[in-house]
């Protein structure tokens, strides 16, 4: 049974059924449905929602419900995210599991809502301190807005880091059907490493601060081997026509949905155009960019930014590539005439 | 030979690093003791900010959460809506709770959080190096208001213990001292009594701990006592601000 | 089978009421559907446009600029959309508040309609939407007046369950203008 559900919602009701009881939030357009739904909702399954007084203590309630051993999450957008960002880098220090949603909003500053991709390089390559990497997933439709928090709440658990879900405004808003049920059962991990307290075992202690000498290069390369791991196992990414594609497009979230289309009009015109969209986009698919680069010599990265997934396709790419680049920052939305445009220019 | 004095079971047999003259060591030891007499060594989480607090750790045998600068009452407060049979406080300094993380601390006492939070109020930044807190005394002289702190510029000493007593989510909210045995007395059956509001679930506790840090004030111990004693004091009445006696907030 | 539509007016027109029907009734057809609506500032604006997307494919784009049909509702919304309209696409106007000597195209199909006075003579201004939704059930082949029906009792809110006869009307007396 499918149901029309907007994207913000079958986030949150992905989130009821992967088992998260506790939601810690403050309200910033354009994610408050997701707040909204899970304040009527989680009193239902037992759950816990506290409108926290800002976006510094919601990271924050995160981390001493994640400590304890709950799965836990709170989602902003923009200027909310960027004060979060200390407790991204705690939660990774401290390697407690944690979701995180960014219904992204545009900046630099109050900005605007409508939707972009400008906070990539703020989710992907840091944000917060230190030497660290968020797992970010990048849903493209309602049904990934589900699925996709479901499975962040499992790489979370099961990599003790916290994932970002990383979505622009078009998918959280727009509406599709959608099986508001899990593919797979949800299994949520033991955590014996949780904060309980002592009982009946030695005192635990979860932290950040290693002083001694060497103990935080110790940290760093652990938390990097770690990082290795979800790079070797974690890679999710989606291809269309890259079998006799001559260009391949390279999209995540709303571009990915555009450049569909887009390349279906152009095959209809004998142009051999494919996609590849990410949908990790930490860890990356780089190796899947660098072995079609072998190939299809010619690559248009399309964003809703001013070029920052680029930097990451153009490290991937085999040598003698050409990357180029179709942008829209700023609340732009490239129409698919748009990016027929720009691969026609390339040919 | 029977032993009168002991270690409390939840202080670890550890060296202190602190600095000779602090008085951390005396709030651990108070800590300790009431969670030895209240037998709840093995439900209580504690919950250290950032500054000379963090290293709670080291020393009492219960499970432990770092947090972050600030925000332990925002950690306590998801630790506790997760496991509300446990006892959970936070241990926070004045650059910790009354600077960086008043939001967190007000907003956690107003929701009437069931946690209690252990405040030491030292009137300077320790660990950074003795620089200004909202509660370095006016005049006094730290590293970042060399020739005093001025009422002007700076303000004025922030009263945390009161302002927190005004919030109707709050059960108990006390200052009391650490530096001379009478004041010890008094704070233990302060935290005995925060620890019990918790145990009872009347809301948000919290006591105020005037604390000595000679090396920062840059005097010797003793007359770090005394400049608590005369200076101190006068500033950061000791006492009760706030005591519910019952669940009068039903 | 790929339709994409437009439907635009001002806030209280209903114009996310007809275009949820058009959604779920294509869903209970077994189609693919995106519904895009307006958001956030213009939600206060005033302002109400939806996209709305039907394929019996896997939909990319949610967003289009040359529509296979128009629905619009008030002036705005009319000179706004009217040059992107698709050649041979549907244009469904509400000929009570709209000029179309603004803009002419003559390479469309035009259904104008007086949905406000129509919706009087039924009873009640607010069936306007219903009347323009009729006529785009009439000139457009993706869904008939009976997979609106066999949806209206999920999409309108269960305190207005006892519009839906009055609703059922108006669409059929659009139908029958168009």
């Amino acid at each position: 049974m499918r149901v029309l559900t907007k994207g913000n919602i079958a986030l949150a009701e992905g989130a009821i059924q992967a088992g998260c009881r506790y939601y810690f939030g403050y309200p910033i357009t354009p994610q408050n449905d997701i707040p909204e739904y899970l304040a009527k909702h989680l009193p239902r399954v037992g759950g816990t929602f506290i409108p926290a007084e800002s976006e510094i203590a919601s990271i924050n309630m995160i981390l001493g419900a994640s400590a304890a051993g709950a799965r836990a999450m709170t989602s902003s957008s923009g200027p909310g995210i960027s004060l979060m960002q200390e407790g991204f880098s705690y939660l990774a220090g401290s390697e407690l599991p944690a979701v995180i949603v960014n219904i992204m909003r545009i900046g630099p500053g109050l900005g605007g809502i409508a939707p972009t991709q400008g906070d990539y390089n703020q989710a992907v390559h840091g944000g917060g301190h230190g030497d660290y990497h968020n797992i970010v997933l990048a849903p493209a439709s309602c049904q990934e807005m589900f699925d996709l928090t479901i499975k962040a709440f499992e790489l979370a658990d099961k990599y003790r880091n916290p994932a970002m879900i990383l979505a622009d405004a078009m998918v959280g808003q727009f509406q599709e059907p959608c099986r508001l049920t899990p593919k797979e059962p949800v299994v949520i991990p033991e955590k014996p490493w949780a904060l309980t307290g002592a009982m009946g075992r030695p005192a635990q202690l979860i932290k950040s601060l290693f002083l001694g000498p060497g103990e935080m290069e110790i940290h760093n390369l652990d938390l990097k081997k770690k990082y290795d791991t979800m790079e070797q196992n974690e890679v999710m990414y989606e291809t269309r026509h890259l079998d006799d594609a001559d260009i391949m497009i390279i999209a995540f979230g709303t571009p990915s949905r555009i450049a569909k289309t887009a390349i279906q009009f152009l095959r209809q015109e004998g142009v051999r155009a494919g996609l590849l969209r990410p949908i990790t986009l930490f860890p990356f698919p780089s190796k899947a960019i660098h072995e079609y680069s072998q190939r299809i010599k010619k690559i248009l990265v399309v964003e809703m930014n001013t070029g920052q997934m680029l930097r990451d396709v153009q490290l991937a790419c085999h040598n003698g590539t050409r990357v180029y680049f179709y942008g829209r920052p700023g609340g732009g939305i490239p129409y698919p005439d748009d990016i027929m445009a720009q691969v026609k220019k390339l040919l | 030979m029977q032993a009168v004095f002991t270690r409390p079971k939840t202080l670890k047999d550890t060296p202190t690093h602190f600095c000779p003259g602090c008085t951390h060591g005396i709030a651990h030891r108070i800590v300790a003791e009431v969670i030895d007499e209240l037998g709840i060594r093995e439900k209580t989480i504690g919950i250290p900010g950032v500054g000379c607090c963090v290293f709670l750790y080291k020393y009492l045998d219960i499970d432990v959460l770092e947090a972050p600068h600030g925000r332990a009452p925002a950690c306590a407060t998801g630790m506790k809506r997760v496991l509300p049979d446990r006892i959970i406080f936070a241990y926070q300094g004045d650059g910790d709770m009354a600077a960086i993380g008043t939001s967190e601390v007000i907003h956690a006492a107003n929701r009437g959080e069931n946690i209690t939070v252990i405040y030491i109020n030292n009137s300077v930044y320790g660990m950074t190096g003795g620089q200004m807190a909202p509660t370095t005394l006016l005049g006094q002289q730290t590293t970042t208001t060399p020739y005093g702190r001025n009422f002007r510029s700076e303000g004025y000493p922030i009263r945390m213990a009161e302002m927190l007593a005004t919030l109707e989510g709050v059960a108990y909210s006390a200052r009391v001292a650490l530096h001379k045995p009478k004041y010890v007395m008094q704070a233990k059956k302060a935290v005995e009594k925060a620890f019990m509001m918790q145990i009872n679930e009347m809301g948000f506790s919290v006591v105020e701990m005037l604390s000595t840090c000679n090396t920062n004030w840059r005097v010797s111990p003793t007359e770090a006592i005394d400049k608590l004693e005369n200076e101190m004091i006068p500033y950061f009445p000791l006492g009760v601000f706030k005591e519910r006696t019952g669940k009068d907030f039903l | 089978m790929y339709y994409d539509m437009i439907m635009a007016g001002f806030g209280g027109q209903g114009i996310q009421i007809i275009s949820q029907l058009v959604a779920v009734a294509a869903i209970n057809k077994g189609y693919e559907v995106t519904y895009l609506p307006s958001y956030g500032v213009e939600k206060r604006g005033g302002r109400t446009n939806v996209f709305v997307v039907i394929s019996d494919e896997e939909i990319g784009s949610p967003i289009t600029n040359h529509p296979y049909s128009l629905i619009v509702m008030d002036q705005i919304a009319y000179d706004t959309y009217i040059h992107i309209l698709r050649p041979d696409g549907l244009l469904v106007a509400n000929e009570s508040l709209i000029d179309t000597t603004t803009h002419r195209r003559n390479d469309i199909v035009s259904c104008c309609l007086f949905c406000n006075e129509e919706a009087v003579k039924l009873g009640n201004p607010k069936l306007a939407n219903m009347i323009a939704l009729g006529a785009l059930l009439k000139n457009s082949n993706v869904l008939t007046v009976d997979d609106i029906k066999k949806v209206i009792e999920q999409v309108i809110p269960e305190r207005l369950a006892h519009t839906i006869p009055a609703n059922m009307q108006a669409i059929r007396h659009g139908y029958e203008l168009a």
